[in-house]
């Protein structure tokens, strides 16, 4: 095992990620979810979000450090998430973050979240190599982003994100809207299982000829929620069942549809054969499947990380901490901020 | 000897010694900067005083009230501070601290945003010097505060920027140390629930653009 040891640290949304890895070797990743503090609002909460990180991150320090078998003394160095994301809920692992580094005399790394999801990737257990470029989709409650990779560290591209609602917040309101419960994505697929994904067709949001031209890889998923909730609507006031299974599984398939489409139409139109899948939203099977069908059809190699890694998790920010330590980039200083609009252009802060 | 740290009204950090003589002390008015000021503070005291993390007997840590964002910057790192250097975290409420520098009968109040102020009354400190809280702390309407403050007989404190001082608060915890004193919970004083901060059409709101 050779390669810089870092501790990463993670607080962008509603998981508290603390992760410990030597180079490309996983050592720990230890993940506190306030998730069902948030079950009663149907959505992720700031501010309970907020307090959650605050209270989770000591404990998940020393578990981290103890599952790795690693003292702070013997670190190389910290990373911790300076954005996207939640800005309250990024201030947490910052401060924390700043707090250690000075009491350690660690050189501190504050590093792009989506970068990370990218970086989880050199961390899987078979050690095969990410092979670059590639395009890389990922999405979640809080994100949907289309990314051009040539270099981890030093020139990922965003080719387009959501112009509003991220997937997995979609998966979470036309839950909530059929009554299903939070969170949205694995409610949806249960609820997905028994219908018929073609007996409702939804809209594809910005795939007409008209708003490719400005909005080839960017995505929209809110007019997809107000169609659900109006055909949902309207079903009940002609006073008839809805049909739940068939509006879960046409509303999925809607959303991965548009997903794997641009994904695919990213990695064609640049000559890129390679396809890298992110974010919590890879937890759904169905996205895994037409990712896999459409791919294969389209000659594009498709690697998913496991999902403990595709989650938001610590370990992933480590892992970029690790790779800037090793290319000897200079750390970002103790003077960073959270920024929850960080352009992914922006690997380190 | 102890770190100071205080985010319940800007960012202040302090060194003070066992006597709760200040060594050091550094502090950022803007209440926005929070996450960009909290670690330069920390190591510019630590320089100034010429104290290594390993030397400090502990961390004193304001506890709030204050606006939440930024209360959590400062407990966020002074506990992890306090795990990195191996040393206890020494909770205090903030307001305590105003009240041990003026030493005399007061009432803090400080904005608590929705028309509401937070509020501490103080009576004569102790023997030991150490403030005597007899109110708070807790919630009040905005427009009702005058009247109570009057009925403490105490002096009004308005927490503006400059107040409380981490030299206040690390004075304060190494003189509740001496005394054997026992320190606040270690929790944030939010005084409100989460959901409180939250109006319905808030709740799932998008979360990263
Ligand atoms: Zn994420």
């Amino acid at each position: 095992m050779t390669g810089p040891l870092v501790l990463g640290i993670e607080t962008s949304c509603d998981e508290t990620g603390i992760g410990v890895v030597r180079g490309r070797t996983l050592l720990a990743n230890v993940i506190a979810s306030s998730m069902e503090e948030h079950a009663r609002y149907g959505g992720v909460v700031p501010e309970v979000a907020a307090r959650a990180h605050l209270e989770a991150l000591g404990p998940a320090l020393r578990s981290a450090l103890d599952e790795a078998g690693v003292a702070l003394a013997d670190l190389d160095a910290i990373a911790v998430t300076a954005g996207p994301g939640l800005a309250g809920a990024l201030m947490v692992g910052i401060g924390a973050a700043k707090g250690l580094a000075v009491a350690t005399g660690k050189p501190l790394y504050g590093v792009n979240h989506l970068v990370g999801h990218i970086g989880a990737d050199v961390l899987r257990a078979d050690g095969s190599e990410l092979e670059l470029p590639t395009i890389a989709l990922l999405v979640s409650g809080g994100h949907t982003s289309l990314l051009h990779v040539r270099d981890l560290l030093a020139d990922v591209e965003l080719l387009g994100e959501t112009i509003d609602d991220a997937a997995g917040e979609a998966f979470d309101k036309v839950a909530r809207l059929l009554g299903l419960g939070y969170p949205g994505g694995p409610r949806i697929d249960a609820a997905a299982a028994t219908g018929d994904p073609d007996a409702i067709r939804f809209p594809r949001g910005l795939t007409h000829a008209k708003d490719l031209d400005r909005h080839r890889y960017d995505f929209s998923f809110s007019g997809l929620k107000t169609a659900v909730a109006r055909w949902v609507e309207q079903r009940a006031d002609a006073g008839a069942p809805v049909p739940v299974a068939d509006v879960a599984a046409g509303f999925r398939e809607a959303v991965v549809d548009v997903l794997v489409a641009k994904a695919i139409a990213a990695c064609v139109d640049r000559g890129v054969p390679r396809l890298l899948l992110g974010g919590g939203v890879v937890a759904n099977a169905r996205l895994r499947e037409v990712a896999a069908e459409r791919a294969a059809a389209a000659g594009v190699s498709l690697r998913i990380p496991p999902l403990s890694l595709c989650t938001d998790n610590g370990a992933m920010i480590a892992a970029v901490g690790a790779g800037l330590v090793a290319a000897g980039r200079p750390p970002s200083g103790l003077e960073f901020g959270a920024d929850s609009t960080l352009p992914v252009t922006t690997v380190r802060s | 000897m102890l770190l100071a740290i205080d985010t319940s009204a800007g960012t202040t950090v302090a060194v003070v010694d066992r006597d709760g003589a200040v060594l050091a002390e550094r502090t950022e008015p803007d209440t926005r900067r929070h996450a960009e000021v909290v670690g330069v503070l920390i190591r510019d005291c630590l320089a100034a005083s010429g104290v290594a993390p390993h030397e400090l007997s502990g961390v004193a840590v304001g506890v709030g009230p204050g606006p939440f964002t930024g209360l959590r910057v400062g407990i966020a790192a002074g506990r992890a501070f306090a795990f990195g250097a191996g040393t206890p975290v020494l909770p205090v409420v903030s307001p305590d601290a105003v009240a041990f520098a003026l030493a005399r009968p007061v009432v803090v109040l400080g904005d608590a945003r929705r028309r509401e102020l937070y509020l501490c009354a103080y009576g004569e400190p102790d023997a030991a010097g150490i403030p005597v809280r007899t109110r708070g702390p807790e919630l009040v309407p905005a427009d009702a505060v005058p009247e109570g403050a009057a009925r403490e007989g105490a002096v009004r404190v308005d927490v503006v920027r400059d107040v409380p001082t981490a030299a206040a608060l690390g004075a304060l915890a190494a003189r509740m140390r001496a005394a054997g004193r026992s320190f606040a919970p270690d929790r944030p004083l939010y005084l409100r629930s989460p959901d409180v901060t939250i109006s319905p059409a808030n709740a799932g709101a998008r979360r990263v653009s």
